[in-house]
């Protein structure tokens, strides 16, 4: 009788095994599979975006006589700020290129160098006007379609109506080459400026400064309510109490609402009711913290729990009273737990989005904010903007941008790691 | 004054009143040397208490005239206003106000302005220049007053102890109550738009309408000017994304959970389970720029190399990468299950020769089943409401289609295209986004509910 169960167990037993095996690989495939997307998405961002670091500059010989600015003998500061520095580009141009003639020719060649190009020889020329009247050899910010050919974004083979770069410019672009009249250099711009339609000049500086100061708002108002909230909920809060369970279930409720939702509360209830601004970093700030707030509590919440009853248990013991007991004893053991629920919570709100759309953050926005009530555009919002723009260096930008706020993120988990075990008890 | 100025004002207050707090308590107190200390509590607790009133009192005032300061004057404004002004349209008007507000921010675009909007503008300033300081001599008031107050309670036999404890608790249990709040906003917001939405727009009509085209047009004579709410070609383009997105999570999510618990090694474990958590912690806006850009075109090709038409904005790509994103999120939670399940389960069935995987699907998972289901409710909940990777991969135009290889819209891409940008607050178009939202709020809320609960009953379980 038995051997029959044995023989039967062994019949089956290859089966067995090989559904074990094949069972364990479908494990290991999910995880390389999520796990090769990880690393596809990363390569794909960092290769688009890496090139976005430098900008092309050409190097033109700028002749700064008088007559071409449109300059009397001494000319004041606000002459030289409304001389014609565009003509001495142009005329420095023409000469490199003689016999242009064609009137499409014409505007393409002064395409060559970016618009931004005359504010730069225009501050050069208010700090130094000693440079009236002399020949300059100068390194001028060029077009964004020239920036992508010379990085190698346009490929020659393709054919010309299809290509942003025409045959005659190929023509120029060569001779620049060949005269090393063309290089790449650091892309400061895209540090200090901020948004722009020109994607040369365009930059993140003021949407990093929009992101600053909604964190601030956010970090100001979400800390220090979340973790009154966590103690009262952890520490005081009777048990079986209707309104402590209400406010447990909300919590719990809020931490899995759509942020979309969070969003159309502060258009509603912020601006339409309140009268705060659209498009601030207060308004922002606001509705992060709402947001956050969830995430900030649940974490302080378990940072609390994790502090034994013994703690409590020795203050009560020495004459403490219950408050003295949480705030001078174990409030300051569950700190690095709950600054590390802090960071994590900022950071998701750093990188969030959709609310942002909902209160106006999404105008074109050039200037950097300059409090928490001046209009601001955010990181993230800057990065959906300009993901929608159709020109090729825009994707660069996007990606750069992306490159950005990655790295902030990762910095802002690593600070919670390393606060995690830095300062983590094990009881 | 600013509001800045006023906050550090009363901060400085603040400290100050601490100072002499403690400063008077033991002045009062009976000497050691004349027989000990008669102070009920510390003498800090005297200072806090003076700090309370100081404090609290001012800023209540402040953060209530603040935010109730824009709506009032408003009305009042509006009030001043010439009798044909405000017999016109509620529309109207609202415009008129918003004209009026900027003007009175402006001093270039003021003189400029016709003199009927240049006088309501004058009177709105100066109204504010007043309640401005009105604002700062009552908190400022209210700040020194509430300090003699608290001087004056200052005996060596208040309890200021217990008194500042019981400030205290109540300052946390209104922190608490943030969240009850917040839900009440939500549910006020989205509701009351909505109501007024189903005024223009029967509530019928939205639910089951087929056709949705909220442009309005500007004038009546212009074609198309009615504009169709019929939102289930909404609803099932969000369906549809979603789906795509848990065929996806849903298995990776799950198994990947099961090799992490079950099977890996320590090390693979230290290695994979953070890299996992990146996969979570990668803002969705990129998400969707990786969807528009790289995933979408690349499942274009991949149709027409095999001979099939792909929409550029396919639901498939939005729901491929959507699903990329829940996975993390489906793993951890499937995690928190299975490790919750009992080792003496495991135990038993491998007593009775069961192999690992065997024991994994026929116990481990059907006692894990109640979790993994709110698991994969949460994540449902999640990929409904996502926002960003829809809105840059997905389509706008809202077809009735359940082909993945079609561009179908989503209730969430539909919010931020009404209401992105400028807008007036009364078109029924800029209300669709609030029904929408309810709609919304509605289903995840069911969700979340119905997961949270499943979730908690079986934790109790085992516990």
């Amino acid at each position: 009788m038995s051997s029959t169960t044995t023989e039967k167990v062994k019949a089956t037993l290859a089966k067995r095994y090989a559904r074990e095996k094949r069972f364990r690989a479908y494990g290991f495939i999910s995880i390389a599979l999520s796990i090769l997307f990880l690393a596809i998405l990363l390569l794909d961002i960092f290769s688009k975006g890496l090139p976005a670091f430098t900008s092309t500059y050409i190097k033109l010989d700028v002749v700064l006589d008088a007559p071409t600015l449109g300059l009397e003998t001494n000319p004041s500061q606000e002459q030289l700020k409304v001389a014609n520095y565009n003509k001495a580009i142009q005329t420095s141009l023409e000469t490199m290129f003689p016999g242009v003639e064609d009137r499409k020719q014409k505007k393409a060649l002064k395409a060559l160098v970016s618009d931004d190009a005359q504010y730069s020889l225009r501050d050069q020329v208010m700090a130094n006007p000693s440079l009236i009247g002399t020949t300059q050899s100068l390194w001028l910010l060029a077009d964004d379609d020239i920036d992508v050919f010379h990085k190698g974004g346009i490929d020659r083979a393709t054919p010309e109506a299809d290509r942003r770069i025409k045959d005659f410019q190929l023509v120029w672009l060569d001779k620049l080459e060949a005269e090393e009249r063309i290089e790449s250099q650091f892309n400061t711009n895209f540090f200090t400026r901020g948004d722009s339609r020109e994607p040369e000049q365009a930059g993140i500086l003021s949407a990093l400064i929009g992101s600053f100061y909604t964190m601030l708002v956010t970090l100001l108002l979400s800390f220090p309510i979340g973790v009154a909230a966590a103690i009262y909920l952890e520490e005081f809060a009777p048990k079986n109490n209707f309104w402590v369970d209400l406010i447990e279930v909300n919590i719990n409720n809020l931490a899995a609402v759509p942020s979309i939702v969070f969003g159309l509360l502060g258009l509603a209830v912020f601006i339409q009711f309140f009268g705060t601004p659209r498009s601030a970093p207060l308004t922002g700030g606001l509705v992060m913290t709402l947001l956050v707030l969830p995430t900030i509590i649940i974490a302080s919440r378990a940072a609390l729990r994790a502090v034994p009853p013994s703690i409590r248990e020795g203050a009560l013991g020495l004459g403490a009273s219950k408050t003295q007991a949480v705030f001078q004893n174990v409030l300051p053991l569950a700190m690095p737990g709950i600054l590390t629920g802090a960071i994590i919570g900022m950071a998701h709100a750093l990188g969030e989005t959709a609310p942002l759309l909902m209160i106006g953050m999404v105008a074109f926005i050039m200037d950097v904010p300059n409090g928490v009530t001046s209009p601001a555009a955010a990181l993230p919002v800057q990065i959906f903007l300009w993901s929608d723009s159709p020109e090729r260096a825009f994707i660069e930008r996007t990606s750069a941008a992306i490159i950005v706020l990655l790295a902030f993120l990762i910095l802002m988990n690593l600070l919670a790691v390393i606060l995690r075990k830095k300062f983590e008890r094990r009881w | 004054m600013s509001t800045l100025g006023i906050l550090l004002t009363l901060t400085v207050l603040a400290a100050f009143s601490y100072y002499i707090g403690r400063k008077r308590s033991l002045a009062l107190a009976t000497p050691v040397k004349r027989g000990g200390n008669n102070l009920h509590s510390l003498p800090s607790y005297y200072g806090y208490l003076v700090m309370i009133w100081v404090l609290i009192p001012a800023l209540l005032v402040f953060a209530l005239w603040s935010a109730l300061e824009k709506p009032l004057l408003t009305s009042t404004m509006i009030s001043h206003l010439p009798a044909e002004i405000q017999n016109k349209s509620p529309d109207e008007i609202s415009l008129t106000t918003n004209r009026v507000l900027s003007l009175a921010a402006d001093d270039a675009a003021r003189t400029s302005a016709e003199p009927v909007m240049q006088a309501a503008a004058e009177d709105y300033r100066q109204m504010q220049q007043t309640s401005s300081m009105i604002k700062t001599l009552l908190v400022l008031a209210l700040a020194i007053a509430g300090g003699f107050i608290g001087w004056r309670y200052i005996k060596p036999e208040t309890r200021a102890r217990n008194q500042v404890e019981r400030v205290v608790q109540f300052i946390m249990i209104t922190c608490a109550s943030i969240a009850i709040l917040t839900t009440v906003g939500i549910v006020f917001s989205v509701l009351f738009e909505s109501i007024r939405f189903f005024g223009h727009v029967n509530i019928f009509d939205f639910l089951f309408g087929t056709h949705w085209s909220p442009q309005t047009a500007l004038r009546a004579d212009q074609a198309g000017s009615s504009g169709a709410f019929g939102a289930i070609p909404l609803f099932v383009g969000t369906l549809l994304i979603s789906f795509i997105a848990l065929l996806i999570a849903v298995p990776l999510g799950l198994m990947s959970a099961i090799y992490l618990s079950e099977y890996a090694s320590t090390t693979m474990r230290a290695y994979a389970k953070p890299a996992m958590e990146i996969l979570a912690g990668i803002p969705t806006v990129v998400y969707g720029f990786f969807a528009a850009l790289t995933v979408a075109p690349f499942i274009r090709d991949l149709g027409s190399m095999v001979g099939l038409s792909v929409a550029s904005e396919s639901a498939l790509a939005a729901g491929i990468v959507m699903g990329v994103m829940i996975i993390p999120f489906m793993s951890s939670l499937s995690d928190d299950v299975i490790n919750a399940v009992p080792q003496s389960m495991r135990d038993g069935s491998y007593g009775l020769g069961a192999t690992k995987s065997e024991t994994i699907k026929q116990v481990l998972l059907p006692a894990a089943l109640p979790g993994i289901v709110g698991a994969f409710l949460l994540a449902a909940s999640r990929a409904i409401g996502e926002t960003m990777i829809v809105v840059m991969a997905a389509g706008l135009m809202a077809n009735l289609t359940v082909n993945p290889l079609d561009a179908v819209t989503t209730i969430t891409v539909q919010i931020v295209t009404l209401l992105k940008g400028d807008q007036e607050f009364d078109s029924a178009k800029t209300l669709a986004a609030f029904a929408l939202g309810l709609s919304l709020f509605i289903v995840t809320l069911i969700l979340n509910v119905v997961a949270l609960h499943i979730v908690r009953k079986y934790r109790e379980q085992y516990d």
